[in-house]
């Protein structure tokens, strides 16, 4: 069975964080279909939080198709992340790899490509909006 | 529709002349974990004994679950409250804690009290001034939680609780909530005591409401923006300025917005709780020059 923890300083939202670990967790493979989630009472008596976070989290996952409450029983996983886009990965890193040899190339170390990074992903593009 | 939680319209309380609580009003819903947030001397105890009865109003009116906080013993047996610092009786053993929590509550669980204390690893015979701070809050919480109360009031739990007591605690409390599906409202002057248990939050500063509602509301209200200073007259209407600063060349906001926020030239990011709560406290509260000082 998966177990939760928080980052309390990472700013994402804790229901936010708990629907990640699930995701992480069917991407991994650590959660398989016909899978139990660990129920509202013994998350929130493992980390401390509010249950209502919990709730919501398992709603939010539910609504992504990912799980289904059974009433009385649990929560099941239902589907597996399989990840189509795993294929993509490599022949991306490597136009990454390329870029990065440019960006340092013109003298930007690696604060300034970190900083150029994430104002570009934060940054909406004409396609997103 | 379940009568809210706490409802309170133009609540006042003086001492004299010195107000402990002032126009406060406030509407919040059942079934949630509520922090209330502020400085030492803000007024939260104050307002929670108010909601507990065991204070009277100067004006204005109060209503816990529906009910009028000193109404009789119908509203004491759905209302808990734990006192700052999770008060016990240093001389009575925890079995005698159970048994006159067993007299005087009509709702009173033995099995509930019982099991907790096993669970904890405590010996009933023991005397609570004995125990150590986290057991004796844990004690305290026992009390209240076989009280099975619809509304649960603790003034600044953890406070005086080490980390590890704080986190234990915590969880033993969000089991509770989970299992009874009851309110909670508890206090404390440090946000982050409160961040991870709580989907409501009221923030108390000298007296006064600041600020009441979800906290994921809040969240999703709040921005901090950052931007060269010339452009500071270009925020859109519907936009308030909660905190401001500003350098020759930058200025620095804490803004609420309850429109999308489109933030032209600034930066717009979003804010944590305990941010948020200071940018309100810092508002409320006259600027130190202490702290200029100290520089």
């Amino acid at each position: 069975m998966i177990e939760f923890h928080l980052d309390g300083r990472s700013g994402v939202a804790p229901y936010m964080q708990l629907i990640q670990q699930v995701r992480q967790a069917l991407r991994l493979g650590l959660l398989v279909e016909g899978d139990r989630l660990p129920t509202v009472k013994e998350v929130v008596a493992k980390v401390a939080i509010n249950p209502n976070t919990v709730f919501k989290a398992y709603r939010e996952l539910e609504y992504q198709g990912l799980v289904v409450a059974r009433p009385g029983v649990g929560t099941f996983v239902t589907r597996t992340l399989t990840d189509q886009s795993l294929a993509a990965h490599e022949s991306l890193r490597e136009e990454l790899r390329t870029w990065l040899a440019k960006a340092r190339a013109a003298g930007l170390d690696d604060e300034s490509i970190d900083a150029l990074i994430a104002t570009t992903v934060r940054t909406p593009t004409e396609e997103s909006t | 529709m379940t009568a809210p939680a706490l409802k309170a319209v133009g609540l006042t309380k003086r001492y004299g002349r010195h107000h402990a609580l002032s126009d406060c009003t406030l509407d919040i819903p059942a079934g949630r974990v509520v922090g209330l947030v502020g400085p030492n001397g803000a007024g939260k105890t104050t307002l929670l004994q108010l909601a507990a009865g065991m204070l009277a109003p100067t004006a204005g009116t109060i209503e816990a679950l529906g009910g009028h906080p000193a109404s009789g013993a119908d509203q004491l047996a759905k209302v808990g409250f734990v006192a700052q610092d999770t008060p016990t009786y240093a001389n009575l053993s925890i079995a005698d804690h159970l048994r006159f929590g067993a007299h005087t509550n009509p709702g009173w669980s033995q099995a509930t009290a019982e099991e907790r204390i096993a669970q904890l690893g405590l010996d009933p015979r023991q005397k609570a001034g004995k125990l150590s701070g986290g057991q004796r809050s844990q004690l305290a919480l026992t009390m209240a939680i076989a009280k099975r109360p619809e509304l649960l009031i603790l003034d600044e739990p953890v406070a005086s609780l080490d980390p590890m007591a704080r986190r234990e605690f915590m969880k033993a409390l969000m089991g509770f909530t989970a299992d009874d599906k009851a309110s909670v409202i508890l206090s404390s002057h440090l946000v982050s005591d409160l961040e991870r248990v709580c989907d409501y939050l009221v923030v108390l500063v000298a007296s006064r409401v600041q600020i009441a509602g979800d906290v994921d509301d809040l969240l999703a209200g709040h921005f901090r923006l950052t931007g060269p200073r010339r452009e500071l007259a270009e925020l859109p209407g519907g936009v308030d300025v909660i905190e401001e600063s500003h350098t020759e060349r930058q200025s620095t906001l804490i803004v609420r917005a309850d429109v999308p926020l489109d933030g032209g030239s600034f930066t717009v990011e979003k804010l944590t709780l305990e941010d948020l709560v200071l940018a309100y406290l810092s508002k409320a509260m006259p600027a130190r020059p202490a702290w200029e000082s100290t520089r």
